[in-house]
């Protein structure tokens, strides 16, 4: 098999000591050459098992035989069946654990570069302006659709093919959610790519209308009741940020990764042409071993703060992906693994001067099957640091499920839903981070995907 | 766009705008605030509600220049407009909640100070149109900086007026105003709130503290995205963790931390002050 002897290939990426100082993109993605020859490595397997590990089940050996055939919009058009956001996927979905992970060739060699060859396709489409997806005739329907992330867009995007009438109500100043205010320019660029795939959903007709905020400016029964939708998508995201509870999580120099990633995203902090201030201080510490942590710490380091991240399992259970923990670690930001803190230490000012830790030791397995680190007691110790962030994860918006009646929310406040989106609410569907907790990009265009399905199923059943 | 349909200076460092945002006049309450951003790369800048207006679909705020975003909203003219109005944000107050037996025996003192007189307004209109006794101190440094003294006239039984210098009204501050109602006017209140700078609602509360009354006070804390997502407002009240965008802005003042609230609110003054334009003191008193 000729196909597994060409080495899997590399895209090329910024200098980890330059890029560690600007805000560009990483990674670079494949040429023409590159993409043509890293698609050839496909074995276009009978049974391709990584459409069945993709959330939205793109048909990856088919697009992939037209890239390594040069027809690079033929392969977009295959994408553009299943995916609203290609050009996103591309650049931040765990490829590893879903359609590469389960790549035939990964058994022995390296599994094909799957993520680089569908963020290939979607630039090319998008610089050359080929394939546009196509709206059925409009059939009269409304269908509101709560909040413009991942889960939103995909929802809206089968739903305008399908030729409903979508509006999307975002409580910020700007479509994307999390796309927008969470993960940053130099994983994903705002307006080369986040602008553009949203524009795409709009050129199929979707309506967004942004500064509105569920359960506040509209309600959902009001949107169901007064404004004639035939059905509602909650995609509303994740919520409140989480702290520790450790004494001195108040002190001025204390943020949620939340509030540090939205100045720095949505309000671009570190541009000197928005106003929104941005503290670091010549030392940062992060704790958490997320994806969001990984992105609090390299902001933080272009920012220009000495950044150590703080985890209190080791390196091996860090959460974040691989390929993000080596961009930070190349990038030179400090890794203190097995500590955990016990208190944020302030001036007599009232700002953050340090945080002391304990080290820990992995015990136990718990619930999740992760070894639980437990402290070793007597090891605290101090770190010298001018803020702190905390990515910790969130715990859910409580606003739509108050305010709205009928809907179920479990113990841990999350929107009910099953696998199709339905709740318990005739005619109000959810996916999302709103539904599961955080949770990933792919993950929640996947429930919003299913959901559209569901609404287009209620509807044309009633 | 959201635009302006009128503007005028209250004082030299106050301004009032009516704005269009029909979304947001129908639904908004009396207690809650909005966001405003002034254009693309402003700051989201979150603001009182002073009035709303569901029919013409406008809602109307008070600016006072505190920094180069207040300075930016308040050079706007009517005819200008908004990129960003998003609202209505926080929980309505409290007696919205009350059902008409409940309002009926209520007593309200509210203490307003500075540009705090333009969010108490809606409170004391909805109540005293709803035929609740209302008192309402005003105070301001000089009586040149009062606002809303002719507007709260209309909606209050009785108006007290004061100001530091003793240009106007009482010569003191609000929390003496309250002590001379309560201990030598023998008025009795069920329900005190006070809506002003941090260390006006602080020390009014500890007024009310002494003088046996419950106290609402309303928050400006620092926002981000003021819908529960960044956590900046966080306060501690009750001593727990509380976000004054979500589950505010309006709390028990006698259970805040008004020190650690005054503190986090200045985490970005040194920020502000290095872009804030120079505003000329000389003429104006102190």
């Amino acid at each position: 098999m000729a196909a597994n002897r060409i080495p899997r290939v590399q895209a090329r990426a910024q200098e980890p000591a330059v890029r560690a100082r600007n805000f560009e993109e990483v990674s670079y993605g494949f040429s023409i050459e590159e993409a043509q020859l890293e698609a050839s490595r496909c074995l276009h397997c009978k049974n391709p098992r990584c459409v069945g590990a993709c959330p939205v089940n793109v048909n990856i050996p088919g697009f992939i035989g037209y890239v390594a055939a040069g027809d690079f919009a033929s392969a977009a058009a295959v994408i553009a069946e299943d995916s609203s956001l290609p050009a996103v996927c591309g650049r931040v979905c765990p490829q590893e654990t879903q359609c590469e992970g389960s790549c035939i060739l990964g058994v022995k060699g390296e599994p094909v570069s799957i993520g680089n060859l569908e963020r290939f396709v979607a630039d090319w489409n998008r610089e050359n302006g080929v394939v546009k997806p196509s709206a059925a005739r409009p059939n009269g329907h409304k269908v509101a659709i709560i909040g413009s992330g991942p889960s939103g867009l995909a929802c809206a995007y089968d739903l305008a093919k399908l030729g409903y009438d979508v509006t999307v109500f975002e409580a910020l100043h700007k479509a994307g959610g999390v796309l927008e205010y969470g993960i940053p320019e130099f994983r994903l660029p705002k307006e080369k790519v986040v602008a553009s795939e949203i524009a795409t959903v709009k050129e199929l007709g979707v309506k967004i209308e942004t500064n509105v905020v569920a359960g506040r400016t509209v309600t959902i029964d009001s949107l169901l009741d007064k404004e004639g939708f035939s059905a509602v998508f909650v995609g509303s995201g994740a919520g409140l940020p989480r702290f520790m509870g450790i004494p001195g999580e108040n002190f001025n120099g204390v943020f949620s990764a939340n509030e540090f990633l939205t100045r720095n995203n949505l309000m671009k902090a570190y541009r000197e042409d928005y106003m929104t201030p941005i503290h670091t201080g010549d030392k940062v510490v992060v704790v958490g071993g997320g994806n969001v942590a990984m992105d609090a710490a390299r902001t933080a380091l272009r920012l220009g703060a000495d950044t150590t991240i703080v985890y209190r399992r080791t390196e091996a259970e860090l959460p974040a992906r691989r390929e993000e923990i080596h961009h930070a670690m190349e990038e030179g930001v400090r890794f203190m693994m097995l500590t955990n803190p016990v208190e944020v230490i302030g001036d007599e000012k009232g700002w953050v001067r340090g945080i002391r830790c304990i080290r820990m030791d992995l015990g136990e397995p718990d619930e999740s099957g992760r070894r639980s680190p437990v402290p070793v007691q007597g090891s605290e110790f101090e770190i010298e640091t001018d803020s702190v962030i905390m990515a910790l994860g969130t715990s859910p918006n409580p606003l739509i499920a108050r305010t709205t009646s009928g809907l179920d929310t479990n113990r841990r406040g999350c929107i009910v839903a099953d696998e199709n989106g339905v709740t318990s609410r005739k005619g109000v569907f959810a996916g999302g981070d709103a539904v599961t907790g955080a949770a990933t990009v792919i993950l929640a265009m996947g429930a919003g995907r299913k959901a559209a399905a569901a609404i287009h199923e209620y509807i044309s059943g009633k | 766009m959201y635009r302006i349909v009128s503007k005028e200076m209250l004082t030299p460092l106050v301004c009032r705008m009516e704005v269009e945002a029909p979304r947001l006049a129908s639904s908004a309450c009396p207690g809650q605030f909005l966001i405003v951003r002034v254009e693309e790369g402003g700051e989201r800048i979150p603001l009182t509600i002073s009035d709303f207006d569901p029919e013409k679909g406008t809602v109307v705020i008070v600016t006072q220049k505190i920094g180069a975003s207040t300075q930016d909203i308040c050079a706007l003219e009517a005819g200008d407009a908004f990129s960003d109005v998003a609202g209505p944000l926080g929980v309505p107050s409290e007696f919205m909640e009350m059902s008409e037996d409940e309002l009926k025996g209520q007593r309200y003192v509210f203490i307003a100070g500075g540009v705090g007189a333009a969010p108490v307004y809606p409170q004391a209109k909805w109540l005293h149109e709803r035929g609740v006794a209302v008192d309402v101190i005003i105070g301001a440094k000089t009586a040149d900086l009062m606002i809303y003294r002719d507007e709260m006239a209309g909606v209050c039984d009785n108006l007290y007026v004061c100001t530091d210098d003793g240009s106007e009204g009482f010569h003191g501050l609000v929390t003496g105003m309250l002590e001379k109602l309560v201990l030598e006017e023998g008025r009795q209140y069920t329900m005190a709130v006070a809506i002003g700078p941090m260390i006006m609602m602080k020390f009014a509360t500890l007024t009310a503290k002494k003088l046996g009354l419950p106290m609402t006070v309303s928050l400006n804390t620092l926002m981000v995205d003021g819908t529960g997502m960044c956590g900046a407002c966080r306060v501690t009240v009750g001593g727990k963790m509380r976000f004054a965008c979500v589950e505010g802005p309006e709390f028990n003042g006698h259970e805040v931390d008004f020190d650690e609230a005054m503190r986090r609110q200045g985490m970005y003054r040194t920020e502000e002050q290095a872009t804030e334009p120079h505003v000329c003191k000389i003429g104006r008193g102190r």
